[in-house]
């Protein structure tokens, strides 16, 4: 699974209608350790940037990122 | 190369107006263009509309000759031009290059949109196709989320306040309460814009622009056949259009707008001047600091130092550079496709000091810039009184 840095993050509470249900939900670009970003959504434990991030799962070509303990 | 001038203006008041159709709203704008002019609509060679998604928002594809017909201009090329939020600007910038080329003589370039038929869910969705689908939209990020995220970024390399964010929605909604076809006529306090519910982390509803129906439409000719209509020519300087990434984890840096930079540094160059000398701005404040990185793109400021610079008051009506005397997206009103044209309407008006309560004391140049998306296109144009 990938690694990286959380470049910067968001937490949305207004959204997109196929995300209605999900609200409130964080996504962030991460910087990855092989290079380049991805954006991603957060799962789990808010995130801020800098903080290391491990892919956790991906659901339906979305990358799901989660803190790294 | 021949030098050009707008020639006529005209717009509807921009606001929820569930009466008004699309169609309706870009012929009663072109129609306030040519009235404005003194022209016909026989006149008019070729014509271009800027608009986002009327498609998706409406039904109606093929917009630009079931819009030009209905304005009596017929026989004529007929261009929709899409470039997101910057769909009008980009269409100026068509209209501009074909007079200036010397293809067209009389080129009316119109922008509309009609936003409000549709739940808030649905806008949302309609606006995030904007961005990149197979990516940052899949993920579920909004247009919101995507500047939330620029705002992050700024405010940690930065220092940039939250405070800073809400001086420019204080702002704005101050220059937009004294324009009579403003959306949103209201002058909030810091406190009020500090506190507005969360749209996307840090920023809330008082960051975010309007959501509204509105169409705005300006006539170019060459200089030299100015004389032949009714209102003083205001000449078009310079008119640069750039572009970038669409996607947001594409760029190197998200504190800044390459296209803004590269378009503002050309139209500047073409008019001959630096973006320092402009009287006056209107600026693309779909997001509160969408405008804050602008002042810094163009160069009115340094890097990093735009949240200060609106907190310290340079941006307001009677400051040292009047930024969005309109109001700017976030209080006269963001009908996405309308939005470019309509910068250009206000520097025209602004120029010829016809802008009533809202008017700038020193009045002979002025810029407007175009952003669309999240920066992957931008048109910057340079105005100045003949």
């Amino acid at each position: 699974m990938r690694a990286g840095t959380v470049y910067t993050e968001t937490v949305i509470y207004s959204a997109p209608e196929a995300f209605v249900a999900d609200v409130p939900y964080q996504t962030a670009i991460v910087t990855l350790d092989g290079g380049g970003r991805v954006t991603a959504r957060i799962a789990g434990e808010r995130v801020a940037i800098g903080d290391r991030v491990t892919e956790v799962d991906a659901r339906e070509g979305v990358p799901f990122f989660r803190k790294t303990s | 190369m021949r030098a050009v001038a707008v020639i006529g203006v005209g717009k509807t008041a921009f606001g929820v107006l569930p009466d008004r159709d699309l169609r309706s709203l870009a012929v009663e704008a072109g129609q306030k263009a040519l009235a404005d002019a003194g022209g016909a609509p026989g006149q008019v060679q070729s014509f271009f509309l800027g608009n986002f998604a009327g498609p998706s928002f409406t039904g109606q594809n093929h917009l630009a000759p079931y819009i030009s017909t209905a304005l009596g201009i017929k026989d004529v090329p007929a261009t929709r031009v899409e470039a997101a939020c910057a769909s009008s600007g980009s269409a100026f910038y068509h209209a501009w290059l074909e007079v200036a080329a010397g293809i067209t003589d009389i080129a009316m370039a119109v922008g509309v949109e009609k936003m409000t038929s549709q739940p808030t869910p649905r806008v949302t969705e309609i606006l995030a196709a904007a961005g990149d689908c197979t990516g940052e939209i899949r993920a579920g990020s909004t247009f919101a989320s995507l500047f939330a995220m620029i705002a992050r970024r700024h405010m940690y390399e930065f220092g940039t306040r939250r405070e800073d964010l809400s001086a420019v929605a204080v702002k704005n909604h101050a220059n937009g309460a004294l324009n009579p076809e403003a959306h949103m006529r209201k002058v909030i306090t810091l406190e009020q814009a500090m506190a507005g519910k969360p749209i996307a982390e840090p920023l809330n509803l008082y960051d975010c622009s309007l959501v509204s129906d509105g169409a705005a439409a300006v006539i170019l000719a060459p200089l030299d056949r100015a004389g032949e209509f009714a209102k003083q020519a205001v000449r078009v300087l310079g008119v640069a259009q750039a572009s970038d990434f669409v996607a947001l984890d594409q760029k190197e840096d998200i504190t800044t707008f390459p296209a803004v930079r590269r378009a503002g540094e050309k139209a500047c160059r073409m008019a001959g001047i630096q973006a320092r000398e402009v009287d006056f701005a209107e600026l693309h404040d779909c997001f509160t600091i969408a405008e804050i990185i602008a002042t810094e793109d163009l160069g009115f400021v340094a890097r990093g130092e735009g949240g200060r610079y609106a907190s310290a008051g340079c941006t307001a009506l009677t400051g040292e550079r009047p930024v969005n005397p309109s109001g700017g997206l976030k209080s006269k009103g963001h009908p996405v496709g309308a939005t470019g044209v309509a910068q250009i309407c206000e520097l025209v008006t602004q120029i010829r000091g016809e802008a009533g309560a809202r008017q700038v004391r020193r009045h002979s140049l002025g810029l407007a810039e175009n952003l669309g998306g999240s920066g992957a296109t931008c048109v910057v144009s340079v105005l100045g009184s003949v």
